[in-house]
């Protein structure tokens, strides 16, 4: 095993990290001694990255996009499928092993307020993980927290001040310090502008896209404002209930959506242009319930094209043009 | 008088103020506006800039702390701030309703849908409690609710949030009032609902005529649903005007730098340019202009003085130094600022 952990490092192989067939099931009690249920979160979610790109992740609320996030980080154990981070399979280390991975897959969070301690200065915050995993020797971390500091666009000087006296936009800057001064090599970012004032939200995605340049991150950006993961992603995965329903280039995805989910998404984004009056397509309904979700494919209950065979059968992955994924039946011929 | 008919509302230099420990904090700063029967006026601006202490303000449903302290507020030319609390609670519902934000919590989760219904109309009409109820299943299929029969029996926490909404859009509807102010009514909800709700609302402005002002943060919400826009920051307007002035002849630097950095089709290539600065504090506002401490273009001036609105068409006002620096311009006068 320690042979592995060595890889850990050198083993760089092109696709940094590789998703198959990943399922989360959570355990659910309907009502007092009610029967027992599963809510199938994540249910066969396959997908790769490539080394220094960004993928989207978009869906409404709760269809499984951040619990896919964490799973991969292995802050959930997963319930069946693989994770491979550098060709290391996150799931089977060992609490050792897994500590030691854990510098180079970070997480930032949507709420900057209540992902922060409000009882350490902010100094402490970004240091403490680097001084825990000896990533710089100790008389030097003071001036390794000034350049990452400086880095995020925070002044070296606020080092010594709480959580509770900035901003939302510059606690989300904290974060991110939080999370690149373990010097990673990838960044789940779980809706990290979600909770920022629009004239804010450009801020951090800039600093986003300025700290991928430098430093050669890979992200997965989990959002659920499509105009921000347009503009930040190279690709794009679209989930439905648990499940991937299309993934592909950012500008096949946008400019020719498949799947009739990614298409009433899309059009349902309001523009913020007066003359642009798109033909929005109404969902019916909401979103079923993932401890009871549809047979066959799981959006026909809300599908305008559905047809027979999509009440019973589920649809399997049909790869398009452009490495273009989705699973409909409507392109299975 | 015809004025009456022009405006449903109007608010003329409306201040309101919360007094606080740590000194008078005044959320709404001289705020004007007017309302036409049957059309949709959007307020737009970040959290903090005073959009929803405006709605509050109009309905007098602010918090302890709160006061309007100077200004009117006419409805149908008449000023409601004179009014007595008695007129005013005969004035919210029948004529004037409100949908918040949330809605999760702005349902009573101890009584069923359909009592809560009940209650706002046998408050505002004459309708006995038969009539209510009917009045009640008859709101619901309106709002598309569907089995409204069976709805009514329920208790908020077994509706999903986009129902939820849809019942606090019956519930506003219900007395038919001649507006309806909505509180950023699809933040909390997915995108998909939010396009449900949306296209609801403008269903029921056709079908009901109802003026409705629209209070979000979202510019994508306000380029859809309105005619009218107003810019808000720092508890005063910067600047007012149709659609298509304020997304495409915006004036006022503070709506240019907004449009700039926000994701837009034609922008995807290129780097955001964001606002610089973080949002104002009420608590310490500058002297001059609000958004002077974020402005690239800031000048002496705007330091000093407060702009006044100025002018820029029939529809088009806005409360920039820049505008009248380059009206100095164009009418060729060699030194400025």
């Amino acid at each position: 095993m320690e042979k592995d952990l060595t890889n850990v490092s050198t083993n760089e192989t092109e696709d940094i990290l590789v998703v198959k067939n990943l399922k989360k099931y959570f355990p659910i009690k309907a009502g007092l001694g009610g029967k027992k249920m599963t809510v199938k979160a994540v249910d066969d979610v396959s997908f790769t990255i490539k080394r220094g790109t960004t993928m989207g992740l978009v869906g409404e609320s709760g269809c499984g996009k951040s619990t896919t996030g964490r799973t991969i980080l292995r802050l959930y154990d997963k319930t069946e499928g693989t994770v491979l981070f550098n060709g290391v399979d996150v799931h089977s280390l060992s609490k050792k092993e897994l500590r030691k991975l854990r510098t180079k897959m970070q997480i930032i969070f949507q709420d900057p307020y209540s992902s922060l301690s409000p009882r350490l200065p902010i100094g402490e915050i970004i240091g403490e993980a680097v001084r825990e995993h000896g990533l710089v020797p100790k008389e030097e971390l003071d001036d390794y927290v000034t350049k990452i500091m400086l880095s995020c666009g925070l002044q070296p000087y606020h080092k010594d001040r709480y959580p509770h006296e900035f901003s939302g936009g510059q606690r989300q800057r904290i974060c991110i310090a939080r999370a690149i001064a373990l010097n990673p090599d990838f960044i789940v970012c779980d809706e990290p502008v979600s909770a920022l004032d629009v004239s804010v939200q450009a801020q951090v995605i800039n600093l986003l896209k300025d700290l991928q340049d430098e430093l050669g991150l890979t992200y997965l950006f989990v959002s659920h404002d499509l105009s921000v993961v347009e503009h930040i992603s190279d690709t794009v995965g679209v989930m439905y209930l648990g499940g991937l329903v299309e993934v592909g280039a950012t500008e096949d995805i946008f400019e020719n959506p498949l799947h009739p989910y990614t298409k009433a998404l899309f059009s349902a984004i309001p523009m913020p242009d007066p003359d642009m009056k798109t033909d929005r397509i109404i969902l019916e309904g909401s979103i079923p319930s993932p401890a009871n979700p549809p047979s066959g494919c799981k959006f026909h209950t809300r599908c305008a094209e559905c047809m027979e065979i999509c009440k019973t059968q589920v649809p399997e992955e049909k790869i398009m043009e452009n490495g273009h994924m989705v699973r409909c039946h409507l392109y299975n011929d | 008088m015809s004025e009456e008919v022009k405006y449903i509302l109007e608010v003329n230099d409306l201040h309101t103020s919360f007094f606080t420990e740590n000194g008078e904090v005044c959320a709404v700063n001289g705020i004007s506006m007017n309302l036409e029967p049957g059309k949709t006026l959007g307020i737009v601006g970040e959290s903090g800039s005073g959009k929803s202490v405006t709605a509050y303000s109009i309905m007098q449903i602010l918090a302890e702390t709160g006061k309007i302290t100077s200004g009117e507020v006419k409805y149908c030319g008449e000023d409601i701030t004179k009014w007595s609390e008695a007129q005013m609670t005969k004035f919210r519902g029948s004529k004037c309703s409100i949908i918040f934000q949330d809605p999760m919590t702005s349902l009573n989760p101890v009584f069923t849908i359909g009592s809560q219904l009940e209650e706002a109309i046998l408050l505002h009409t004459d309708k006995d409690k038969k009539q209510a109820k009917e009045r009640a299943v008859e709101m619901l299929t309106l709002v598309g609710v569907n089995e409204p029969e069976k709805r009514v029996k329920q208790y908020p926490h077994e509706l999903s949030g986009g129902m939820r909404q849809r019942v606090m859009i019956a519930m506003a509807l219900a007395c038919e009032p001649d507006i309806l102010i909505a509180d950023e009514p699809t933040t909390a909800l997915d995108v998909t609902i939010q396009a449900q709700i949306l296209e609801l609302m403008q269903d029921l402005q056709k079908k009901l005529g109802m003026a409705i002002i629209m209070v979000t943060h979202d510019l994508g919400v306000i380029a859809s649903m309105c005619d009218e826009i107003m810019v808000m920051y720092g508890g005063r307007v910067c600047e007012r005007g149709t659609a298509d002035d304020i997304f495409y002849r915006p004036a006022h630097e503070y709506t240019k730098g907004l449009l700039r950095s926000i994701p837009k089709t034609d922008n995807m290539d290129e780097k955001l340019v964001p606002i610089g600065g973080t949002p104002i504090n009420l608590l310490n506002m500058p002297e001059g202009c609000a958004f002077c401490p974020r402005c690239d273009a800031a000048m002496k001036i705007c330091l000093k003085e407060k702009p006044e609105e100025y002018r820029i068409s029939d529809t088009h006002l806005a409360s920039c130094w820049m505008n009248i620096k380059e009206l100095y311009e164009a009418q060729g006068e060699g030194k400025n600022e």
